[in-house]
């Protein structure tokens, strides 16, 4: 709650420095100021409370959740340093929508309300569109934006319709009374349709298959610090307010919805890997390995009454080890026009430092031992088998063999090809990003009970 | 208020509502016009207010009714951005016409 109010207070003070001309502290005092928030959300931790007539609840999966978010937010804010260099007069305006975001990213997982869980998807999504179209003379961001606002509101007038359904079956918008009335045996059949249409709708966010088509034209169309926003931020935020909404106001899934699941649990993974195969566009081959990992993401929802923990360490793995891969990216396509393999050949000669830290990254992503991507299959493959679901694990384990394929078939390029070109110049926040997010990534990796324990 | 929706019966109203959401979600899938796909997108939000309306006079609740304003609000800040993007698209192209916008394939 006081995190909320702080986040909206940080975005408008980062337009107020444009107004007075600070332009140079912009992202400094940014940082800091998320640095700040950060302790006001730990701090929250063990005080567990609900405010506004249960409009906002904190509790510890919203203040863990809220915290992955900040610390995502600090690393998209300084990697802005350099993307925007030269956009100086746009700077605020890039920032405090970043922060805006943020701030509706915070309010889909603390919500108690209905009417707070659409409010905060859709300050999520439009600031995300506006992000998408940020490039507005290339037609490349147009088209990205225009399909990405297409999709987005059709999935918006789809979940609207599925909370108005469950509120024509409850009356009420309160998840708790939603909670304890879904426990009774009596329902109109308009509850298991708003329940139905609401998932569908969140599907289309964390590009779950068969809703995933967009994602790579937008991924790829975006401008890269939009990519890495969409793909870390925005499909973390949106997998975990699913597995909100979900283990509220169903706590016993029945059969034929599990189904659902492992079905498109399944075809995520599979689309999504043999895809990506035979991309050549890196942010792409990204896209599709994201749809893969939503398919990862969406195991959870099998276990749904034990498995938060493992959903924290899992979308914490992938996030953090996203964000040390599009740093590298940013920093290689920098001056380039597209995002092709052939510009990170010879890498590992010209820059081994950064092409240690992505070759680090995409072996997390994978899921190779001592980072966290492996523990956090690992964990989740174990739950998952002792609910009984051996299937998806054998599909799972199949797809983690594939999706190396096109990994390393990045790592090969970058150490195995001559490089064509010289880079100069060593950003400094981009390597510190880079190095903090992977090192993040190992830490979590070797010491997995730290964030297993949070929501145990 | 309530004798007029007892006497129609809710049913009608969902009926209606959902009619009005198809006729949103088929003219988001087949017209190639940004405009009218836009327009299509309002019609499904105003689709489902008005079920949201009924709803709350049904269950004798104001609830729905205040919800109906985030949804309002929600909607013109949503086509606000979109009609930006569509304007720099139609600087950039010269046309809306959503069939054009394809160089992203792979």
């Amino acid at each position: 709650m006081n995190t909320l109010i702080a986040i909206i207070g940080l975005g408008v003070l980062c337009l107020l420095f444009e107004i007075l001309d600070f332009r140079k502290a912009i992202i400094p005092i940014t940082i800091i100021g998320l640095l700040g928030v950060l302790g006001l959300t730990i701090s929250e931790y063990n005080a567990p409370n609900s405010y506004y007539n249960n409009m906002i609840v904190v509790n510890k999966f919203s203040v863990c959740f809220s915290s992955l978010f900040i610390v995502l937010t600090i690393f998209l804010v300084a990697l802005s340093h350099n993307f925007y260099e030269n956009h100086q007069s746009k700077l605020s305006d890039f920032i405090a929508i970043k922060i805006f975001l943020l701030c509706g990213a915070v309010a889909m997982v603390s919500f108690g309300n209905l009417a707070m869980f659409f409010l905060g998807i859709e300050v999520l999504s439009i600031s995300l569109y506006i992000l998408a179209a940020s490039n507005r003379m290339n037609l490349k961001s147009n088209e990205a934006g225009m399909k990405y606002f297409l999709m987005g509101s059709f999935a918006s007038g789809i979940i609207l319709f599925g909370i108005c359904m469950i509120y024509g079956a409850m009356g009420t918008f309160d998840i708790a009374e939603i909670s304890e009335m879904s426990q009774s045996a009596e329902l109109p059949i308009w509850f298991p349709i708003g329940i139905v249409l609401v998932t569908i709708g969140m599907f289309f966010k964390v590009a779950a298959v068969p809703f995933h088509f967009w994602a790579p034209d937008v991924y790829e169309g975006s401008p890269a610090l939009t990519t890495a926003t969409m793909s870390t931020l925005a499909k973390v935020v949106a997998m975990a307010t699913l597995y909100k909404l979900l283990s509220a106001m169903n706590a016993d899934i029945n059969y034929g919805f599990q189904m659902v699941i492992v079905v498109i649990s399944i075809a995520s993974m599979t689309v999504g890997n043999i895809m990506a195969l035979k991309q050549a566009n890196v942010k792409r081959m990204l896209a599709f390995s994201g749809v893969s990992h939503a398919g990862f993401m969406l195991m959870t929802l099998l276990s749904i009454t034990t498995s938060a923990g493992s959903l924290l360490y899992y979308a914490t793995a992938y996030s953090l080890a996203g964000i040390a891969a599009f740093s590298v990216i940013l920093y290689v396509c920098k001056n380039q026009n597209n995002e092709d393999i052939t510009n990170f050949h010879g890498l590992g000669k010209t820059n081994p430092l950064l092409a240690a830290v992505l070759t680090g990254a995409l072996l997390s992503m994978a899921g190779i031992p001592i980072f966290a991507g492996f523990f956090a299959k690992l964990v989740l493959f174990s739950q998952t088998i002792q609910a009984g679901y051996l299937v998806v694990v054998i599909a799972a384990v199949i797809n983690s063999i594939i999706s190396v394929g096109y990994y390393f078939k990045l790592i090969l390029a970058m150490y195995g090809k001559e490089p064509n070109e010289t880079r100069t110049g060593k950003p400094f926040l981009i390597y510190a990003v880079a190095i903090v997010a992977l090192v993040l990534n190992v830490i979590i990796g070797l010491f997995p009970s730290v964030i297993l324990d949070l929501l145990a | 208020m309530n004798n007029i929706l007892n006497q129609i019966g809710i049913e009608n109203y969902i009926f209606l509502s959902v009619i009005l959401f198809c006729i949103g979600v088929f003219g988001v899938l087949y017209r190639r016009n940004a405009i009218i796909v836009f327009m299509s997108i309002e019609i499904m939000l105003n689709a489902v207010n008005l079920l949201f309306v009924a709803f709350s006079t049904y269950h004798q609740d104001a609830q729905g009714q205040v919800f109906v304003f985030f949804s309002m609000a929600v909607a013109a800040a949503e086509v606000a951005v979109g009609l930006a993007i569509l304007v720099s698209i139609f600087r950039n192209l010269g046309s809306i016409t959503i069939d054009n916008l394809k160089n992203l394939k792979g």
